[in-house]
C-alpha cells in the first residue's frame, strides 16, 4: 500500500517544488555554507566532514587552484600565490590597505580596486572571492544533487556601497543568484532569535577576522528591526595577531627577512593567540630563515598589548547606543559572533560594559551562516508560513559634493531601507549647461574625508540665469543596501538617463570577460548555460504567477483571468523550446501581463494590514 | 489607497499631532510585512519593482510620522501653512539669546559630564516646545503659531546634534588621562 506523504506545517507542500537555497558566510578568515533541511538550519560539510572552508586560494604554476585547507597549509610555502583574507581588499584601492608591506603579496595599484599578481597573472579580490563562493556552491549542489536556486550572502553591517557591490559581483562570477545581501549581525540575530523566541532590544557584537560590527536590533513578533549599526571595517582578529607578532619580534630583537618569514610569523601569531584563549601562557614559535624563533607569551601581556584594539570596539558600541538613543540598561541581551570573541578578554570587557553575561551558546563561527540559511529558505518561498521580516538600515550616510568640497548628506545613516530621497540643486553660473555630480559615502563634512562612490554629469541643461535651474537628484537604496542615483532638470524636463554604478564595482563587460577567462567556456556550453538559465527564470515566473492566482485570483475579472491563463500556457509551452530567446520572451510577456494584477495584490495587502489593526483596536 | 495618499491615510491614523508611538511602530511593521520586497522575492521583477516603490513610500511616511518635529511640520503643511524654513529665519530675540548662551556652554564644555548636562537641559527645552506644539495643533488649530514653534525646534535639534557630535568625538579620542 502506498503511504500518503504529509508535509509539516510551514514547509513546502510539494517536495518537488522545494528550491535549494543556502546561506553563505563569506568571511575574512573562513567561509561556510548552510541550508535549512527538515526544518532545521545546518552547516553543510565537505566530503571530508569539514564545515569550515578557510578563505584562502592558492594559484599554482601549472594552472591549477587550491581552495581552503589545502591552500591554507601552503601559506608559508608559497606566500605570494596563496591569497588569504582578501575580504579586506574587496572594493578597496591600495591606498586603503594599512601597511601593505607587511603582507607577502605582490599588489597591483589599480584605480578603484587593487589587484594581486600571481603565477596565474593578476587576480582581482572579486575573482578570488568568486573561487571561494563557487567551492561552496558546488558543495551545496553535491549535497542536494540539484542546482542551486539562490543564496543569501552575508556582509559586515559596516560594509560600504563599494564593498557590497564587489561582493555581489563575486557571487555573479561564481554563478550564484543572490537572493539578498544581509548584514552579518542581523543573520546572527535571526539564528538566535528563532531559537530562543526572543523579544526586546539586542546588541550583536561581531568581531571577525578582519572586521568589527556592532548592531542594535529590536525584535518583535518575527520582525528584526535594525535600530543602529556601527563598527570598523578594518579591525578584526588579524589585528590582534599582528599586534602580537610585532610585540614578539620587538621582544626577541628578530626580523622577518623573506615573504616566507612573514607568513610563518602570521601563522605562529594566530596559533599562539588561539592557545591563549584556554591557558595562562602559550609559546610563540616560528621557523624563520635565520633560525627558529621561540618565546613564551603570558596572557596578561597579550591582553595588555591588544587593549587599545578592544577599547576601539567599545567606543563603536557606545556610539551605536547613542545613535539608537538607548542606554546600556535597556539592552535585553548581548550576542557574541565571530571567532575572535573566543578571546576571554573580549567577552569579559563586553560583559562589563553591558552589566550582563553575553550570550555565547551558539557556535560563533557558524551562527552567521545559519541565520542566512533561514532567510534564504524563506526568500526562496520554501517556508510559506514564515513570518520572518528583516528591516535593515543603511550603515553610512550618502551625499553629494557641493561648492567648496563640502558634503550635502541626502540619505542619513541608520535609515531603514529600501529608501529613496530627492534633493533639489541649482546652477551657480549664468548659461551653465552641465552639472558634475559626485556621490560620496561617510559621516565627515569634507568630501576629502569621505569615500568617493561615483561621478557623473548631467548634460544638456538649457542655458538659464544662475540659480534658475532646478536639478532634482534622487538617491535610491534597495533592500540589499545598494545605491543608484539619477538626476533630472525639472523645468526643461531634461533627464540624463544615468545608471550609476560605484566606481569600485565592476562593469558588466568586465564580469563577462572574467567569466570567459576563468571558465574558458566553449560556444556550445554558453548556449546551454543561457538556455538553462532562461528556463529557470521562466519556471520561477510560472510558479510565482500560479501561487499568486491561487491566493488572490478573485481580484481578476473573467477577461483578465483568461488573458493571464493564455500567457501562462504560452510560457509553459516555451519551456520546451531550445532557443533561450524564445523562453526569455515568454517570461517577459508573462511578467508584463501580470503587472496590473501585482499592483492590485499589493493594495489588498495594505488594506489587510490596516484592517488588522482596526479589528485589534476594537 | 495609493502612493500619493497622505502619510496619515497610509497608516490609517487620524491627522493629529499626538500619536501613540507603540501603535505607530506596530502599524509600520504590519505594512512592511505586506509590501517589503522580501515578501515578493520569488515573484518576478515586476512585483519586485512595485514592492520596492511601496516599501520606500511606507518608510518615508514612517520617518515623518515618528519624528515629532517632522510630523508637526507636515501637519501644518497639510493645513496650508508651510514652514518655509529657508525663507523665514526671523526668531524672537529671547530665543536667540538662549541659543547663544548654550553655544558658549558647548564651546566651554571640557568633559563628557558637562556635555551630558547640556544635553539634558536642551532636551528638556525641546520637550517643553513639543508639548506646546501639540496644544497649538490639536487643540487650538493655530497653525501659524505652531509653525513658529517648529522653527524654534529646528534650531534646538540642530544644536542637540552638535552636542552629540562632540560626545562622539570625545569618546573616540579615548578617556582623558
Amino acid at each position: 500500500m502506498a503511504l500518503l506523504q504529509i508535509s509539516e506545517p510551514g514547509q513546502s507542500p510539494n517536495p518537488h517544488q522545494r528550491r535549494i537555497a543556502v546561506g553563505i558566510d563569506l568571511g575574512t578568515t573562513h567561509s561556510l555554507v548552510a541550508s535549512v533541511r527538515h526544518g532545521v538550519a545546518e552547516c553543510l560539510p565537505d566530503d571530508q566532514g569539514r564545515v569550515i572552508l578557510p578563505s584562502v586560494v592558492r594559484y599554482l604554476a601549472d594552472g591549477r587552484r587550491q581552495i581552503g585547507a589545502e591552500a591554507q597549509a601552503a601559506q608559508a610555502l608559497d606566500p605570494p600565490n596563496t591569497l588569504a583574507s582578501v575580504k579586506r581588499f574587496m572594493g578597496r584601492s591600495l591606498s586603503d590597505v594599512s601597511r601593505p608591506e607587511a603582507l607577502p603579496y605582490h599588489f597591483v595599484d589599480r584605480p578603484g580596486m587593487l589587484g594581486l599578481q600571481t603565477v596565474q597573472g593578476e587576480k582581482s579580490p572579486v575573482e578570488v572571492s568568486a573561487e571561494i563562493l563557487a567551492t561552496l556552491r558546488y558543495r551545496a549542489e553535491d549535497t542536494f544533487n540539484e542546482d542551486l536556486y539562490g543564496a543569501v550572502i552575508t556582509v559586515p553591517a559596516y560594509f560600504d556601497d563599494a564593498q557590497r557591490q564587489a561582493t555581489k559581483d563575486a557571487a555573479r562570477l561564481a554563478g550564484i543568484e543572490v537572493l539578498r545581501l544581509i548584514n552579518e549581525p542581523t543573520a546572527a540575530a535571526i539564528a538566535y532569535g528563532l531559537d530562543n523566541a526572543s523579544e526586546g532590544v539586542y546588541a550583536i557584537y561581531d568581531l571577525g577576522g578582519g572586521t568589527f560590527d556592532i548592531s542594535i536590533l529590536r525584535l518583535t513578533r518575527g520582525v528584526f528591526e535594525v535600530v543602529a549599526t556601527g563598527g570598523d571595517s578594518a579591525l578584526g582578529g588579524d589585528d590582534y595577531d599582528r599586534a602580537l607578532a610585532d610585540w614578539v619580534l620587538q621582544q626577541s630583537g628578530r626580523m622577518a627577512h623573506t615573504p616566507s618569514d612573514k607568513a610563518a610569523i602570521k601563522v605562529a601569531a594566530r596559533r599562539c593567540k588561539e592557545a591563549l584563549s584556554d591557558v595562562a601562557e602559550a609559546s610563540f614559535s616560528a621557523d624563520l630563515s635565520d633560525g627558529p624563533l621561540q618565546l613564551v607569551v603570558p596572557v596578561t601581556a597579550f591582553e595588555a598589548l591588544t587593549q587599545s584594539l578592544t577599547q576601539r570596539t567599545l567606543a563603536a558600541v557606545r556610539k551605536a547606543l547613542r545613535d539608537a538613543r538607548l542606554d546600556v540598561t535597556e539592552v535585553h541581551g548581548v550576542v557574541m559572533v565571530g571567532g575572535s570573541t573566543r578571546m576571554p578578554q573580549i567577552t569579559r570587557t563586553v560583559g562589563q560594559l553591558f552589566g550582563q553575561q553575553p550570550l555565547t551558546n551558539l557556535n560563533p563561527d557558524e551562527v552567521v551562516a545559519l541565520g542566512a540559511a533561514i532567510q534564504a529558505n524563506q526568500l526562496a518561498g520554501n517556508n510559506l508560513a514564515g513570518d520572518l521580516l528583516l528591516l535593515d538600515v543603511i550603515p553610512l550616510s550618502l551625499g553629494l559634493e557641493t561648492m567648496g568640497g563640502l558634503v550635502e548628506r541626502i540619505v542619513l545613516r541608520n535609515e531603514t531601507i529600501p529608501t529613496a530621497k530627492a534633493q533639489d540643486f541649482t546652477t551657480y553660473q549664468d548659461g551653465q549647461t552641465a552639472l558634475a555630480i559626485h556621490v560620496v559615502q561617510g559621516e565627515r563634512d569634507m568630501v576629502a574625508d569621505c569615500r568617493s562612490l561615483a561621478r557623473f554629469e548631467l548634460r544638456g541643461i538649457p542655458p538659464m540665469a544662475a540659480g534658475a535651474a532646478r536639478i532634482r537628484v534622487t538617491f535610491t537604496v534597495d533592500a540589499d543596501g545598494l545605491l543608484s542615483v539619477s538626476a533630472t532638470e525639472q523645468l526643461s524636463g531634461v533627464q540624463a538617463q544615468i545608471e550609476v554604478k560605484p566606481s569600485y564595482g565592476l562593469a558588466d563587460q568586465q564580469i563577462a570577460d572574467m567569466l570567459r577567462d576563468s571558465f574558458a567556456t566553449a560556444e556550445a556550453d554558453m548556449q546551454a548555460r543561457a538556455l538553462a538559465e532562461a528556463r529557470v527564470d521562466n519556471d520561477r515566473m510560472l510558479l510565482a504567477t500560479r501561487s499568486a492566482l491561487a491566493i488572490d485570483g478573485d481580484l481578476l475579472s473573467p477577461d483578465e483571468r483568461a488573458e493571464i491563463d493564455a500567457l501562462l500556457l504560452a510560457a509553459e509551452q516555451a519551456q520546451t523550446s531550445g532557443d533561450p530567446a524564445v523562453v526569455e520572451a515568454s517570461t517577459q510577456a508573462l511578467a508584463q501581463g501580470t503587472e496590473a494584477f501585482a499592483a492590485q495584490r499589493m493594495n489588498r495587502g495594505i488594506q489587510k494590514a490596516l484592517a488588522g489593526r482596526n479589528i485589534a483596536a476594537v | 489607497m495609493n502612493l500619493r495618499s497622505t502619510d496619515f491615510e497610509l497608516f490609517g491614523l487620524p491627522p493629529c499631532f499626538e500619536q501613540d508611538r507603540v501603535a505607530l511602530d506596530a502599524r509600520w511593521k504590519d505594512l512592511q510585512r505586506e509590501v517589503h520586497p522580501d515578501r515578493f522575492a520569488a515573484q518576478g521583477a515586476a512585483a519586485q519593482r512595485l514592492a520596492m516603490q511601496w516599501s520606500v513610500r511606507i518608510n518615508e511616511a514612517y520617518q515623518r510620522l515618528k519624528d515629532p518635529l517632522r510630523r508637526a511640520a507636515y501637519l501644518c503643511e497639510l493645513k496650508g501653512v508651510p514652514v518655509n524654513a529657508e525663507n523665514n529665519t526671523a526668531m524672537p530675540p529671547a530665543f536667540l539669546m538662549q541659543q547663544m548662551q548654550w553655544r558658549e556652554m558647548l564651546d566651554d564644555a571640557a568633559s563628557a559630564s558637562a556635555l551630558e548636562e547640556l544635553l539634558s537641559q536642551v532636551s528638556a527645552a525641546r520637550l517643553e516646545r513639543l508639548k506646546s506644539c501639540a496644544d497649538l495643533i490639536d487643540q487650538q488649530q493655530d497653525y501659524p503659531a505652531a509653525v513658529q514653534q517648529v522653527r524654534s525646534l529646528m534650531f534646538l535639534e540642530r544644536f542637540l546634534e552638535d552636542v552629540r557630535g562632540r560626545l562622539d568625538q570625545m569618546d573616540s579620542a579615548g578617556p582623558a588621562p
